[in-house]
């Protein structure tokens, strides 16, 4: 028997904060926005660095920009660490959950018609993730045993004094291992981001039958982009299309 | 027809189970796929062994009792088809076929291929009606409903709630099954008053159920019987936000 009590408004008592990290729709929305916005940050971030290819001024002249706005970098900084601690607290807690639903496996366990990257994208993620912590240990913090070469990138100054990021990147990237790291990592990232920023659009409700095949296909597209992009710096410095004016 | 089946045997919830392997005679390629099962518990139930339990009941495809994964696919990836709609023309003469449960957690084994799916049920209790005082009918055209509308929740109301979708997602999510049920009344005049809390009550007991998250793979929508869309879900992505955002 169905009770009137059963079917009211809100029997849970739940606020808009319980809905949105306790319920599996909350959690999505979570991981989805925040996802959205670091994906944002990759678009941005790829086109400071493309800077690379016009002259070692304007790179360095971008990364002077950068730092001379620190409050606003730091800001951004804050921000983005948000978002990665949401995105990974919504991945391992949802990832618990998925896992739980399905206590005995199949004998074949290939889910009919999911995608690899759907299929992946936990561990996508999480090579991402460690991705992201070599990267920060080697351009910005400037570790220098991370970056294989005997030299600290801290010692590389411009002539008017200013830290040298063009002659910085160009060294770093002319170890072919920690290149080859780079672009596995962008293309592992695009593999996430291929699946991601669609699923995204459709766990926050924001597509329909007119625009939901676009934004799928533009996801892919994107994705792709920003891979050749990202992966064009360090091919370029290997190949030595640029960073022949940096001494060997 | 030479076949080999794999089955699965569980006595019952508490039983870890196993498969078992048949190479029953007498199977020709006109019968259904349950028929085909028919045989082999004839052969059984001759030989004085237990028959293997199975879920059917229209064999027309309209009930959405029968729940077979026949070789890693729900209702045996046929399109639009359920199992009891398969027919054994689509197998080779000498294949081997694995014939398991629906397996999830919210859906318990109750023997062998048969799995409880009660936890569809309470979702339903939560919201999948509309609340309206009985009485004199109403006159067939009093509230205007446009096609596109009328289509639309036609197509969501098409789920005969077989539980396939869970089956089939790697993480035994009812996102499907939930969102063709809540975008069948919220789509309509008559479901709209009840709408958000509908959608809030439905996601809640689907969760307290213990089924998955969706992760967007879209394995649902490919074995679904009914073809329901995975639009449903994002529509119903957009219903819950709404709904919880008015509070």
């Amino acid at each position: 028997m169905i009770s009137r009590h059963d079917f009211e408004a809100d029997a849970s008592g739940m606020n808009i904060l319980s809905y949105l990290f306790k319920s599996s729709l909350g959690r999505k929305y979570i991981m989805a926005a925040s996802g959205l916005a670091l994906f944002a940050f990759v678009i941005g971030h790829l086109l400071g660095n493309l800077q690379i290819f016009l002259a070692p001024e304007v790179i360095n002249r971008y990364a002077q920009f950068l730092k001379d706005n620190i409050e606003l970098v730091w800001g951004a900084r804050i921000g983005l660490l948000g978002c990665i601690a949401l995105h990974i607290w919504t991945a391992i807690s949802l990832s618990a959950d998925n896992k739980a639903a399905r206590p005995v496996a199949y004998a074949d366990a290939t889910p009919p018609a999911a995608s690899m990257a759907s299929r992946t994208m936990l561990m996508s993620g999480l090579i991402v993730f460690f991705f992201i912590l070599y990267h920060l240990l080697h351009f910005t913090v400037q570790v220098e045993w991370v970056n294989g070469v005997e030299k600290t990138f801290h010692s590389l100054k411009t002539a008017d004094g200013h830290h040298d990021v063009y002659s910085m990147v160009v060294i770093g990237f002319r170890q072919p291992l920690v290149a080859l790291c780079y672009v596995i990592a962008v293309g592992l990232l695009c593999l996430h981001l291929s699946h991601g920023v669609g699923a995204s659009f459709q766990s926050l409700g924001l597509k329909n039958k007119a625009w939901g095949p676009v934004i799928d296909t533009a996801s892919k597209v994107v994705s792709f982009l920003i891979f050749v992009g990202y992966a064009s710096i360090p091919l370029a410095v290997l190949t030595g299309i640029v960073g022949d004016s940096v001494a060997r | 027809m030479n076949l080999t089946l794999k089955v699965w045997r569980q006595k019952g919830a508490a039983d870890p189970g196993h498969f078992e392997t048949f190479q029953p005679k007498g199977i020709v390629e006109d019968m259904s796929f349950l028929e085909m099962l028919d045989v082999v518990n004839e052969e059984l139930i001759e030989a004085g062994k237990e028959p293997i339990a199975f879920d059917h009941d229209c064999r027309e495809g309209i009930c959405g009792t029968c729940s077979l994964v026949i070789n890693g696919k729900p209702h045996g990836g046929q399109k639009a088809t359920t199992a009891c709609q398969l027919h054994m023309r689509k197998f080779g003469k000498w294949d081997t076929i694995t014939i398991e449960p629906w397996r999830a957690k919210a859906f318990p084994v109750v023997k062998d291929l048969v799995v409880d799916r009660s936890a569809f049920d309470r979702i339903i209790q939560k919201g999948g009606f509309v609340s309206v005082g009985t009485g004199g009918a109403p006159d067939a055209n009093c509230l205007p409903i446009s096609k596109e509308v009328s289509d639309e929740a036609m197509d969501a109301a098409q789920c005969i709630g077989c539980g396939a979708c869970v089956a089939a997602c790697k993480n035994a999510s009812a996102m499907l099954f939930v969102s063709a049920k809540v975008s069948h009344m919220n789509l309509l005049p008559q479901g709209k008053p009840e709408a958000d809390r509908r959608v809030k009550n439905m996601v809640r007991q689907m969760d307290e159920e213990g089924f998955g998250a969706c992760t967007v793979t879209g394995s649902c929508e490919a074995v679904c019987p009914k073809e329901i869309s995975l639009n449903f879900i994002t529509k119903m992505n957009r219903d819950y936000g709404c709904a919880i955002l008015k509070g």
